[in-house]
Formats: structure tokens, C-alpha cells, sequence
């Protein structure tokens, strides 16, 4: 028995929701007093091995240039065949575009118990028990895995990456692939920017910025803050942002450290996607927007003189630090 | 070409979430309950779109719930599909739940399975994958775009830091997002023919469900807003960095 910890990478690269994952799966082997190991698939630049700092002791990696884009059905049979080698009972992924493909395709190979969108270490005093967030974030369920095989996906930016000291062995697995039915013809990474669901800091736009053209001003404060940007549906509709940057109920759902709402009013649907965020801070002319509500810090104020303002300010705190 | 839709029962996204029972069952007093929207915007609008134009298209609605989901099954059939089958059970389980489609896409041999994103109310993003490992197709997640010509896709699809553009045969799984379509509203001919649209009622498959829902529970409610003057954003700068340590 061992807990088995799919990490995530693109281009070569692992990304920062495969350190979550490590961090957390690690901490559940301990719990469980098993051992805890990583599987990556494809072609790897970074230093693996060096992944043993986040609690694994060993990582399977099946070096395979078919695995170097995400193709569900062939993923899930290696993950599979590689669970099943390793003796492992419970397969942790994050809830990231990676995950949302591969790991329910692994749980049903395995016919393993799924929860997809954990967002606490589970409670193993008494079954198997995982916090999940439900309702687009407004709830959680707990629910119990009832089934000897777990999978869980783990959602982004829930859980705290801790580094410690350690390197992990690279054991090389031969695992066959098949060549995928799916034929990828191109693909389009955004580059420059920071994906919305890592981000630690968002800041986000509603319809009081009054069109695209003022959008200068939340720009340049992302930009000072080293935080991805978002918008509220209305805006996304519009088209004034793209759409991947609609947060919401039927958007993007997002658990930043910082959600910065700038003339946004706060519709029920608009809170389901960022209220996981640690600190929010809301800024809207209007006092009575129900999003000061669910707001830690406020300011009723115009954006167009409060954001700039905010920027400066922003900007001098780092000079000074 | 036969395509099979399945569309869930969720409560409308203005809802007020709450439970009783000790927090073990939702609260469905004064619930609005719709199609999941990822279901009905885009992957049933797009099934339509494709039999109009192509009147050899048949699109099956697929539905797993007890007899009150039946009004939103209905709803369905009045924005297009030509037919539903209702899996007659209810479950939170997302194996249980997509191994029951799965027998009805085994037995119906569907060219093509469109799921939306996810639910809005378990949020799990499962079904479809679960449903293509289970009758061995290929599964393209998070698709933005989708086009068919003859028996091979052109999906655009969301991964991890942009999109990417793909060609396979069918059959296949499709879970749709914004971008596949548009919404629509369903017209009174619609309407007035989905009531007498063939709906079946199908008893479960003796399936195992691998997981329950123990219990639900509310967010912490915030402590309140700290106001700060327009005036004054240093301030607000200050409480950021030395009280909340956000920047």
C-alpha cells in the first residue's frame, strides 16, 4: 500500500499545482504511516529528484515522447498500470486541466472511489473521509470513499506547499504506450501571463470600469502586484476581456490569496467562483454592492481614482522593503 | 449519426445554499431547479446545431434522477433533442452515476457523448471521463470548440496554460464549456412538440457506488469589512502588507 502522486508537467517543466499535490499527498502517507511516491510522464527538463524535498521518496517516470501531451485515455492506462506496479491504493492528481482529463478516466480503469475537487487532507480516524467543495464553492460536502482503490483530485491553491529537505530516486518504468487516437494539430500556450488558478494574487474587473479601454489602470496594478487578472461574467460576455478570464459560478473558479474586486457588484454567481480567496478587498463607488459583504477590507470610492492611487501606493511599499 | 446528450438536474445558480437534517441533506425549500448550464449552453445547443445541419442526426437526452427531474428532461426536448431516457435513480456518486450511462451509451452505440464541464453542484468534472474509459473511447476534456466533419472532430480544447487544437474519429466523449455555443431560448413550437416527445424511464443497472456524501457544511462566515477612506489607500496598503500579510 502507498499513496501514488501524479506530477503534473508541461514543456518540460513541473507545475506549481504538482508541488501542492506532492506536498499534500506526502503528508496523507504519513498520516496512513505508507510510503509516499510520484509518477511523471514525458519528457522532463527540470530536476526530478530534487521533487523528494516536498516528502516523496521515490518517482516513477516513464520517459516516453508519447506522453508529451496530455492524451486522456493513454495517460490513465500508464498511471493505471503504473498504480497497480507500485502497489499503490490511493492516487492523488490536482483538480487542474490535467486532472480534469486524466484522473476519472484512472479511478474508472481502477474502479476506484473518486473525489474530484478535494480541499482538505482526508480524515482517516474513522474510514476515508474527504472535504470537497460543492455548489461552485458556496459549500462543502465531506464524503466518505467506500471503495479499497482512492482517487482524489486535489482543487489548486488549497493546500500549502512546504518544502523541506530530501531527494527523491528516479525509478525509470517501462510501461507501454499506446499512440494516441487523438491527433494534436497545434497548440496555443498564453505566454507572459500567470494562470488564473495559480495565481496568489488576482486582481479583477466588473462593468464599473464602464469599457476595455479602461482597463489601463487595472493593468498596472496587476502588473505592480505580480497578479493575474479576471473579470466578472457581464465583462467576459461583452467581450471586453477574454473569456477565459470570466470568474464565477460558470466561470473560472478561483482560491487566490488576494482577490482584488474592482467595481464589481458581487452577484451570488460572481461570489460562488472567489470565495475561497483568502483576503478579499472590494472597491466600488456604490456602498450598498453586496460584495463589501464578503469582503475583508473596503473602500467606497470611484476606481478611477482609488486604483492609480493604489498602484503608487503599491509601489512605494516595495521600495521601501 | 447518433448523439447522446446527458443533461443534469441542478439548482438555478441564484439559489441559496443551505441543508437540514444536521447538514446532511441539501435544502430544497424555494429552490429553482434548471438544466446545468454547461449541459444545456453548450453541449445540447451544439448537438442541435448539428442536426441542423445534418437532418440524418438523432440526439438521445439522457438524464439520471427520480421522476422530478422530468421538467427540466422537458425543457430539453423543447430547446431539440428528439427523444430522453430517464435512468430511474439518484446518486452523488460520479462512478455510479456514469457507469449508468454508460450502459445506455453501450447499448445504443451513440456516435458521440456530449457532458458539459461539470455540474454546478458537485462541481466534479467526472462524468465523462468515467463514461470513456468505461465503453474504451477516446475523451476530450474542456473543449471550447467543436466541429465534425464526416466522423472526425476538430476540437479546440482548455489545458493546463492555453488550448490545443486536435482531430479524432469517432466515437467519442465531449465535456463542452463556454465557446462550443451559444445559449438559446426555447420557442412555444418547441415547447408545445417536446410534450409528446418519447421519454422512457429506464431501472438502474445493479451498479456499486464507490463513495457517499457524509455531510455538508457552510463556509466560515467573514467577520465583516474593514472600510477604509477613499482618501486615504495607503492605509488600506498598510493593513494589506502588516495585518493580513497578503502583499
Amino acid at each position: 500500500m502507498s499513496v501514488l502522486i501524479f506530477i503534473d508537467q508541461a514543456d518540460g517543466h513541473v507545475k506549481k499545482s504538482s508541488l501542492e499535490v506532492l506536498t499534500y499527498g506526502a503528508k496523507l502517507a504519513s498520516q496512513l504511516g505508507v510510503a509516499a511516491e510520484g509518477i511523471v510522464l514525458g519528457t522532463v527538463s527540470d530536476d526530478i529528484a530534487a521533487l523528494g524535498k516536498y516528502g516523496v521518496s521515490k518517482i516513477h517516470h516513464v520517459s516516453n515522447n508519447l506522453l508529451d501531451h496530455v492524451d486522456a485515455q493513454v495517460y490513465a492506462k500508464v498511471i493505471a498500470e503504473a498504480a497497480n506496479a507500485s502497489g499503490a491504493s490511493i492516487i492523488i492528481f490536482s483538480h487542474n486541466q490535467t486532472g480534469k482529463a486524466v484522473a476519472a478516466r484512472v479511478a474508472a480503469r481502477l474502479k476506484a472511489g473518486l473525489v474530484a475537487g478535494a480541499c482538505a487532507l482526508p480524515d482517516t480516524t474513522n474510514g476515508f473521509v474527504v472535504k470537497k467543495t460543492v455548489f461552485s464553492g458556496k459549500a462543502f460536502a465531506n464524503v466518505s470513499i467506500n471503495a479499497p482503490i482512492k482517487v482524489i483530485s486535489l482543487n489548486p491553491n488549497s493546500y500549502t506547499t512546504i518544502a523541506g529537505e530530501g531527494t527523491a530516486t528516479i525509478n525509470a518504468l517501462h510501461i507501454a504506450v499506446d499512440t494516441p487516437k487523438v491527433k494534436v494539430t497545434a497548440v496555443n500556450k498564453v505566454t507572459g501571463e500567470i494562470p488564473l488558478t495559480e495565481a496568489d494574487i488576482v486582481v479583477s474587473g466588473g462593468r464599473g470600469l464602464k469599457g476595455p479601454e479602461n482597463w489601463g489602470i487595472l493593468l498596472d496594478l496587476a502588473k505592480e502586484l505580480g497578479a493575474a487578472t479576471a473579470c466578472s461574467r457581464p465583462v467576459g460576455d461583452a467581450h471586453w476581456r477574454p473569456h477565459h478570464e470570466h470568474v464565477g459560478q460558470t466561470g473560472v473558479q478561483i482560491a487566490p490569496n488576494l482577490y482584488i474586486a474592482i467595481g464589481i457588484s458581487g452577484a451570488i454567481q460572481h461570489l460562488a467562483g472567489v470565495n475561497r480567496s483568502k483576503v478579499i478587498v472590494v472597491i466600488n463607488k456604490d456602498p450598498e454592492a453586496p460584495f463589501f459583504k464578503a469582503a475583508d477590507y473596503g473602500i467606497v470610492g470611484d476606481a478611477f481614482e482609488v486604483v492609480p492611487q493604489l498602484t503608487a501606493e503599491i509601489k512605494k511599499l516595495k521600495a521601501a522593503n | 449519426m447518433k448523439i447522446l446528450v446527458c443533461v443534469s438536474k441542478t439548482p438555478d445558480t441564484t439559489s441559496k445554499i443551505a441543508f437540514t437534517d444536521g447538514g446532511t441533506k441539501f435544502d430544497e425549500a424555494g429552490v429553482q431547479w434548471i438544466i446545468n448550464p454547461y449541459d444545456e449552453w453548450y453541449s445540447l445547443v451544439r448537438a442541435i446545431e448539428l442536426k441542423e445541419k445534418d437532418a440524418s442526426v438523432s440526439i438521445t437526452l439522457v438524464n439520471v434522477g427520480g421522476a422530478d427531474a422530468e421538467p427540466i428532461i422537458r425543457k430539453a426536448l423543447a430547446l431539440g433533442g428528439d427523444e430522453a431516457i430517464r435512468i430511474n435513480t439518484d446518486s452523488s456518486d460520479p462512478y455510479y452515476i456514469a457507469a449508468q450511462i454508460a450502459a445506455v451509451a453501450k447499448a445504443g452505440s451513440y456516435d458521440l457523448i456530449f457532458t458539459g464541464k461539470e455540474t454546478i453542484d458537485y462541481n466534479g468534472s467526472s462524468i465523462g471521463g468515467i463514461i470513456a474509459e468505461l465503453i474504451d473511447v477516446p475523451y476530450i476534456s474542456l473543449a471550447t470548440k467543436f466541429e465534425l466533419i464526416g466522423t472526425t472532430a476538430t476540437v479546440t480544447r482548455e489545458i493546463e496554460g492555453g488550448e490545443e487544437v486536435a482531430e479524432v474519429a469517432l466515437p467519442l466523449v465531449v465535456s463542452c464549456q463556454k465557446g462550443v455555443a451559444e445559449q438559446r431560448i426555447p420557442n412555444m413550437r418547441g415547447i408545445m412538440a417536446a410534450r409528446t416527445k418519447p421519454l422512457k424511464v429506464n431501472e438502474p443497472e445493479a451498479i456499486e457506488a464507490l463513495t457517499n456524501i457524509v455531510s455538508f457544511e457552510l463556509p466560515p462566515a467573514k467577520a465583516g469589512v474593514k472600510l477604509v477612506a477613499p482618501d486615504n489607500v495607503a492605509e488600506l496598503v498598510r493593513l494589506l502588507h502588516e495585518e493580513a500579510k497578503a502583499i
